[in-house]
């Protein structure tokens, strides 16, 4: 009779044993997720101070690895925030640490992907991270790490002071990882390119390990506002969040612990809602027992009446920024922005954004093409599951009299709390009816200012045209009838060919 | 005959000052700083009709417009001017051309035509604004039938003005183009025209002298006669007097060409004078398939449906020759070809047929006359 073994894991081994499930799937999406997670962190970093991002990224070749892949070195460099030395080896060498656990927009969800990236780095090359950072005080910090997978706990190896002469703040983080770069080139250059469509007040660079260089300008240093922290709404717990709270809090009545832990819960609300689920107003939280906590938590889902999340924890591109990203990177012949009311699913709230290029500089696929975001991150892979796509393909073009295979580039950006999306790995957005009813109402919107421009352009299309046949065959007519008619002067048909110009809609 | 030569220079006259006449319609819409634009009768079929008293069909009064202004019609409107510009120069200067050169020739003006049927729509419409037809224009079709017989003509084409030529010097008949349909008629021994279907019974009939054993002039049609050879028909019943004898085919196919050449088509309704309205259609009919015991095939279904449409047609209610005939081919259901005849011997259909044809009592509508 063997004995089962039953042993702890820390998160670092669960992630190490589990990097699928991050995107970390194979050398060439793995290179490309690296690079996204950093410079997302960094992006995250400036945005949240109102700094205009300065974003530089080189990947360089290191060494040979196996046939396929190569060892390179990542080193991305922000003018971000910045992080207080304390909190260095925590933030780059223990997984699950991170600033992102309140409730707001931000690019990462879980404080996950830059510590993946790190951590997959360091499985694969066996090398330190070296982390340099200042929050624009007296002095840079930089410290050479690794992680200790087993304990999920950083290992200082090195640790500099050096002073800070120029208040220089932000972040350089500098590591190596093993990948296979000329396969993931095309994802990554596009992730670049798109990167900076929704992010016009970022200037992005990035150098290739064969010292190219992609460089991406800012258009305006104009930011959207930064996103307020938000309590979690009723609708959006779970027993688990219920746990946390009631461990945590200071208050000792249920009416004082919803109203002081949740959003958009006040004295009558609470009132109200107690009565519905049956429980003290006065019933101490930490006197709940577990299958209160849980009835708690079903009841805080049925109840009707909550207000709905407000819209503040949300950092939307807005109009105007996402008119001048798609035109800095696509310079299409006519755009067209909408952006959506806020709106909400399970208690998140979340806002759809949407352009629609046509002609100029958009790509001719014979077919649209779909640019997606969620919280300012491009969505690159299985775009055909994706949401949007499934609402583009569904709509019933001809009524727009739209067809696919005019240059039409439609970008979507959602962004919530917590985007829906349907795995870890990020890349594509679930298919949820609130979701899909707000992305085909800003679908419908755009589509149809962009058949109001059709239309006028088939018109001025259709004018030229008339007025090329009239110029065409008066003319003739003029010169055949001046020699039927025995004539020598020609008549005059110029004031003919204006009269066609200025009543150019009569018996056409 | 002077006189029919001055009536062809006056003609041509005629039609020169008509395409200068539209010229200057336009020229002056245009100098006043309007849109040119016309009208002329519609073709359309609601405005077909039979006209009983000129025994063709012709057009009603609705008239269809054409403006310069409207952006369908500028197109065809300029195409119309230019027909117009080039018939008046080939007319003024008594050159010839065919409806295929025409469609080419516009090339030359960067006046495309999309097909050739295009632009023998536009001539067409010359013919029907102008009333003339378009050999009187100049404009020929490609198609041609001949003629045999003891006609002296007098051409009036450039070149051989003066000369004149008798219509039997070539035996195998002379083609029925421009420079004979323009020429004038000198002199002729003739006392009848016969029209015949079919050139391999032209030929035999040329074989063996037909004209000098019936004084007649032989016209092979060639199928359905072309516009030409009708409105050729019609002068030379017209100009010489001469009674004009129709034979074809004894089947409903055959039948039509002879009402064609007696009453017109409905094509050419916005026309005159191209038919022969006193003509008549000697044969075969359905009872010579009886009286002669002619071999036969029977009628198949298209025959039968045409026959049907054919008896309702206007222009076989004037003869009751016509009904009487179709009746019969509806109910021995056969029909017959004018070679059938050769089942008796090469010459039978000379010798006998013919004779007998001719001698028959004249319908008794085209009795009238002249």
């Amino acid at each position: 009779m063997g004995q089962a073994s039953f042993e702890e894991i820390s998160a670092s081994d669960f992630f190490y044993r589990n990097r699928d499930i991050a995107g970390l799937t194979n050398p060439s999406r793995s290179i490309f997720v690296a690079i996204r997670e950093v410079v997302e962190n960094s992006l995250d970093a400036a945005e949240s101070q109102k700094i205009p991002p300065d974003v530089y990224v080189r990947l360089s070749f290191e060494a040979e690895a196996t046939k396929e892949t190569q060892i390179y070195k990542l080193r991305v460099e922000d003018n971000g925030s910045g992080i207080p030395p304390r909190f260095i080896p925590s933030a780059f060498g223990q997984v699950l640490y991170g600033s992102k656990y309140k409730l707001k927009q931000a690019r990462g969800t879980f404080g996950l992907g830059g510590k993946m990236a790190v951590l997959y780095g360091q499985i694969t090359t066996h090398q330190p991270v070296t982390v340099t950072s200042s929050t624009g005080q007296e002095k840079i910090y930089t410290f050479k790490l690794m992680i200790d997978i087993q304990r999920n706990k950083p290992i200082i190896l090195d640790r500099k002071v050096l002073i800070n002469k120029e208040n220089w703040h932000g972040t350089i983080i500098e590591f190596t990882i093993e990948g296979d770069y000329l396969r993931a080139m095309t994802k990554i250059i596009e992730y670049f390119k798109q990167t900076a469509m929704v992010n016009p007040y970022a200037n992005l660079t990035f150098v290739d390990p064969k010292g190219r260089l992609y460089k991406f300008n800012r258009a305006t240093t104009v930011m959207p506002e930064p996103p307020k922290e938000t309590m979690p709404h009723p609708y959006g717990v779970d027993v688990e969040l219920l746990q946390r709270l009631i461990q945590i809090t200071e208050h000792t009545t249920m009416s004082s612990f919803l109203r002081g832990h949740f959003h958009r819960v006040g004295e009558i609300t609470a009132q109200k809602f107690l009565e519905f689920a049956g429980i003290q107003a006065n019933k101490n939280p930490k006197k709940l027992s577990h299958e209160e906590i849980v009835r708690l938590m079903q009841n805080l889902k049925k109840y009707k009446d909550f207000l709905p999340p407000d819209a503040s924890c949300l950092s939307p591109l807005g109009e105007e920024l996402l008119k001048a990203g798609v035109t800095k990177e696509l310079n299409p012949e006519y755009l067209v922005v909408h952006q959506r009311k806020p709106s909400t699913y399970a208690g998140h709230p979340f806002i759809v954004e949407m352009a629609m290029a046509y002609g100029g500089g958009v790509p001719k696929r014979g077919n649209f093409v779909i640019y997606r975001f969620a919280n300012k991150i491009p969505l690159l892979y299985d775009e055909a599951s994706d949401v949007s796509y499934r609402v583009i393909s569904a709509m019933n073009w001809r009524r727009y009299k739209v067809s696919p295979d005019m240059p039409i580039a439609i970008v979507v950006h959602i962004c919530s709390t917590k985007v829906p999306y349907k795995t870890v790995g990020k890349e594509f957005i679930s298919d949820r009816p609130e979701v899909r009813k707000e992305v085909a109402n800003a679908l419908r919107e755009v589509s149809r200012q962009i058949q109001h421009f059709l239309a006028r352009q088939e018109h001025v299309h259709m004018e030229k045209k008339r007025l090329g046949i009239f110029s065409k065959y008066l003319p003739k007519i003029a010169e055949f009838a001046t020699n039927l008619a025995g004539k020598e002067k020609k008549p005059d048909i110029e004031k003919l060919l204006k009269s066609v110009q200025k009543y150019g809609n009569e018996e056409s | 005959m002077a006189t029919k030569k001055a009536k062809i220079a006056e003609k041509k006259l005629e039609v020169i000052s008509r395409l200068k006449q539209f010229g200057t319609q336009i020229y002056d819409q245009l100098d006043e700083g309007a849109f040119p634009s016309i009208t002329m009768p519609s073709r359309s079929t609601e405005n077909i009709t039979y006209d009983p008293t000129l025994r063709q069909y012709i057009l009603g009064e609705n008239r269809v417009g054409r403006s310069a202004r409207n952006i369908r019609h500028i197109r065809p409107f300029t195409q119309l001017a230019w027909v117009a510009f080039f018939s008046n120069e080939l007319t003024s200067q008594r050159k010839t051309s065919t409806l295929r050169d025409v469609y080419y020739s516009a090339q030359a003006y960067e006046m495309t035509f999309n097909d050739q049927q295009e632009s023998n729509n536009i001539i067409t419409d010359l013919e029907t604004l102008t009333g003339y037809a378009r050999e009187e224009f100049s404009i020929f079709p490609e198609e041609r039938s001949a003629i045999f017989g003891d006609l002296d003509i007098g051409y009036t084409v450039p070149g051989y003005e003066g000369k004149s030529v008798n219509l039997t010097s070539h035996p195998d008949g002379v083609l029925i183009g421009p420079a004979v349909t323009s020429s004038e008629f000198i002199k002729t021994t003739a006392d009848k025209v016969i029209a015949i279907e079919k050139g391999a019974l032209f030929t035999r009939f040329i074989e063996e002298s037909v004209h000098s054993k019936h004084k007649s002039l032989l016209i092979s049609c060639g199928g359905q006669a072309p516009r030409q050879t009708r409105s050729f028909i019609r002068r030379l019943h017209d100009e010489l007097g001469l009674p004009v004898y129709i034979l074809t085919d004894g089947d409903p196919w055959g039948m039509h060409i002879a009402q064609v050449i007696i009453s017109g088509s409905a094509n050419a309704a916005h026309l005159r004078d191209l038919n022969t309205p006193d003509a008549v259609w000697s044969g075969v009919w359905a009872s010579d398939i009886i009286d002669y015991k002619l071999p036969t095939d029977p009628l198949d279904e298209v025959d039968i449906k045409r026959l049907y449409e054919l008896q309702k047609d206007p222009r076989y209610q004037s003869d009751p020759i016509w009904q009487r005939e179709i009746k019969l081919f509806l109910k021995i259901k056969r029909k017959t070809e004018l070679e059938a005849f050769s089942r008796y011997g090469l010459t039978y259909i000379v010798d006998e047929y013919l004779p007998a044809k001719l001698d028959q009592k004249p319908q008794e509508n085209n009795r009238k006359k002249k």
